[in-house]
């Protein structure tokens, strides 16, 4: 079975925006005209909830270093959102490698391939089997740069019902096709009973819960777990799929696209990023990893679509900058009140691409795969999250978009090739003789 | 029974340093990162430590089993060595750290203690070398198997768990071990290692890394000479 285009279009929409983060500072270092208004109802924020008749400290807040504030809150916030991506990052490798482990469906190799990758890989000569899996490697990302492309312009030109019905196929795809197969093999596996009626009910309850969650509103924690899971299976896909060495050339080559697509000035993740923060618009749901709550999503008494989300902040804010809470906007100032509580822990969450979940899942899945040795999962386990902590720190740092997967995927890398050839025989021959380090 | 070795050893084993993990360290993110980062900086000892001994192996005759069991011994003395420093350099790195995140938040002071940062980072390193030393042997034990298969006692993993200094390995055919507790006794020989270094004179410090290096090796004290197949 050939996986069809639209499951290729899926991984390659999600890799699109793979890399993306938005700055994860409260907008104190944005210059557009939206920050300043903001960026006063942040500060404000604080004597607003505790009584609006001190001048004072506000104007104390004011006159404070912003820099050694805004350090601060660099901190505060930076150690907390590591922590909300690493936890995500850590349940998508956790089901693979469960996964991996148990069904023995996702290690079986066929002969089957994507078409992606159209070079067989021929065991015997070590010299074809390289030059194939190179191939292999150009052909995918030659495929991904095309549609990564194609996007882009598709967003430029505005061409929104293209790129919803499209990701909305592929989410389709992913939440009923490919969950139907991981089910289907996991009941083999432990050879449990199951009829078609119930099954379809499981699958069709799972799949438009899914496409509610993703495409349209949902709780948040739910729309989480929705995009851990298709990530999951997608990596899973993957990893049956690809060849062995092509997996990892794949990967690297993909590390060093991300980095080129996301710092260069025309590359164009950077050009989708800017496009969507000029217009001021979220970056589809179904791409991105949210951490924090856009505080519109799930509520009952929201009438807003999110991108009038932060004018109404603003507009509060203004209001707060007055001093005065007018009655005809007691509603607003009651949600804004509210808002305020809410957003005062976490203002702006960090996002994350969900290719950056899936590639993150196939080195740590292919890891698990081969050689069966627990201690490589771990070490490149461990390479991935410390890679993921450096570039949040490095985000911190410059403030924009930055890419998540040359760090990570070069640390991992790295951990597996030398722990599967330096430690595997180290480890092996002190358990041999009993010695303990 | 498998499943019975395996969480009871897998209890035993990660008991202490996972109610640990989750009573002192889970809450608080910061932690949680320089917890991780023990654990690479652990890691990246082993890595050079085993590329040295790769070396060294190559570079030797193969068929010298006595050669061999003594390249390994060097291998483990020296992976001992740079555990030691990767430690002391962590240490300097988080203390910098610090002191850089002291120095930019005017009114707080630092987030975290001296103290609480070497506390995380010998957990860090604790549970990472525990966990490469047990994880391979935890999951072989789900497989079919019986202990004491070769006439040995078959009360072996119950009082491994009573001596909480020792390194020494029953003689068995498995090989569930102290390291659990090892890694209990490493980690606060770690800590306390990193806070004299706050507190105490130099000397004191060196003597703790004899004692530390010390203890380690002594797991060439072994009854049982042969290698378990």
């Amino acid at each position: 079975m050939n996986t069809s285009d639209s499951e290729e279009d899926s991984y390659n929409e999600r890799s699109a925006l793979v890399q993306c983060e938005s700055p994860t500072i409260p907008s104190y270092n944005q210059d557009h005209d939206m920050s300043l208004p903001q960026e006063t109802d942040t500060k404000r924020r604080r004597p607003v909830s505790s009584g609006l008749d001190e001048p004072g400290p506000v104007e104390r807040e004011r006159a404070s270093t912003p820099d050694g504030e805004e350090e601060e809150l660099t901190l505060k916030y930076g150690a907390k959102h590591v922590i909300m991506l690493f936890i995500p990052v850590t349940l998508c490798m956790v089901v693979v490698v469960a996964t991996i482990k148990s069904v023995s469906f996702y290690t079986e190799k066929t002969s089957q391939r994507l078409i992606y990758t159209p070079f067989e890989e021929d065991p015997n000569s070590v010299g074809q089997r390289l030059l194939n899996s190179l191939l292999n490697t150009m052909v995918m990302i030659s495929v991904i740069v095309v549609m990564t492309i194609i996007l882009v312009v598709l967003y430029k030109y505005r061409c929104y019902k293209f790129i919803h019905g499209w990701l909305i196929l592929s989410s389709l795809m992913l939440l009923f096709w490919f969950s139907f197969m991981y089910l289907g093999e996991v009941f083999k596996t432990y050879n449990v009973a199951m009829d078609y009626p119930t099954l379809v009910m499981i699958i069709w309850n799972f799949g438009v819960v899914g496409m509610i969650c993703i495409h349209w509103k949902g709780p948040l924690r739910l729309q989480q777990a929705y995009l851990i899971v298709i990530s999951a299976l997608m990596a899973l896909i993957f990893i049956k799929y690809l060849p062995e060495w092509s997996a990892w050339v794949i990967l690297g080559a993909i590390s060093i696209y991300d980095l080129i697509a996301v710092l260069c000035p025309k590359g164009p993740l950077r050009m989708l990023v800017e496009t969507a923060q000029e217009r001021n618009e979220p970056i589809f749901p179904a791409l991105i990893y949210s951490s924090a709550m856009v505080w519109m999503v799930g509520m009952a008494d929201s009438s807003n679509p999110d991108s009038a989300d932060e004018r109404q902040r603003n507009e509060g804010g203004a209001l707060a900058q007055e001093g005065v809470e007018s009655e005809d906007d007691a509603t607003q100032g009651g949600r804004r009140r509210y808002s305020a509580e809410e957003d005062l822990e976490e203002d702006r969450g960090v996002k994350l691409g969900l290719g950056d979940f899936i590639f993150y899942s196939v080195l740590v899945g292919k890891a698990a795969t081969t050689g069966g040795d627990w201690n490589t999962t771990l070490a490149c386990f461990v390479a991935i999250l410390i890679g993921l902590c450096l570039t949040l720190l490095l985000l911190a740092i410059f403030k924009k978009a930055l890419p998540a997967l040359p760090i990570s995927i070069t640390f991992g890398l790295v951990f597996y090739f030398s722990t599967d050839n330096l430690v595997r025989p180290f480890m092996d021959s002190l358990a041999a003789h009993q010695y303990y380090i | 029974m498998t499943l019975a070795v395996f969480f009871g050893c897998a209890f035993i084993a990660f008991g202490p340093s996972f109610s640990l993990f989750v009573f002192t360290v889970a809450k608080d993110p910061l932690r949680v990162i320089i917890l991780i980062a023990g654990a690479f900086f652990w890691l990246l000892s082993l890595l050079l430590s085993s590329l040295v001994w790769f070396i060294a192996v190559k570079a030797s005759n193969s068929q010298d089993l006595g050669l061999q069991r003594g390249l390994l011994m060097f291998g483990v003395f020296f992976s001992v060595l740079l555990q030691e420093v990767f430690r002391f350099v962590y240490y300097r790195l988080l203390r910098k750290a610090n002191e850089g995140l002291a120095a930019i938040s005017d009114d707080d002071g630092s987030a975290i203690s001296v103290r609480q940062m070497a506390y995380v980072a010998g957990l860090g390193f604790g549970i990472m070398s525990g966990a490469f030393s047990m994880i391979n042997v935890l999951s072989d034990s789900l497989g079919p198997g019986t202990v004491g298969i070769f006439g040995d006692s078959q009360y072996y993993f119950i009082t491994a768990g009573e001596l909480l200094q020792s390194l020494m390995e029953t003689p068995s055919h498995f090989k569930v071990q102290f390291s659990p507790l090892t890694m209990a006794f490493t980690l606060i020989n770690c800590c306390l290692l990193i806070v004299s270094k706050v507190v105490v004179k130099s000397r004191y410090c060196v003597g703790l890394e004899m004692q530390n290096m010390v203890m380690k090796n002594m797991c060439f004290i072994s009854t049982n000479k042969q290698p378990i197949c």
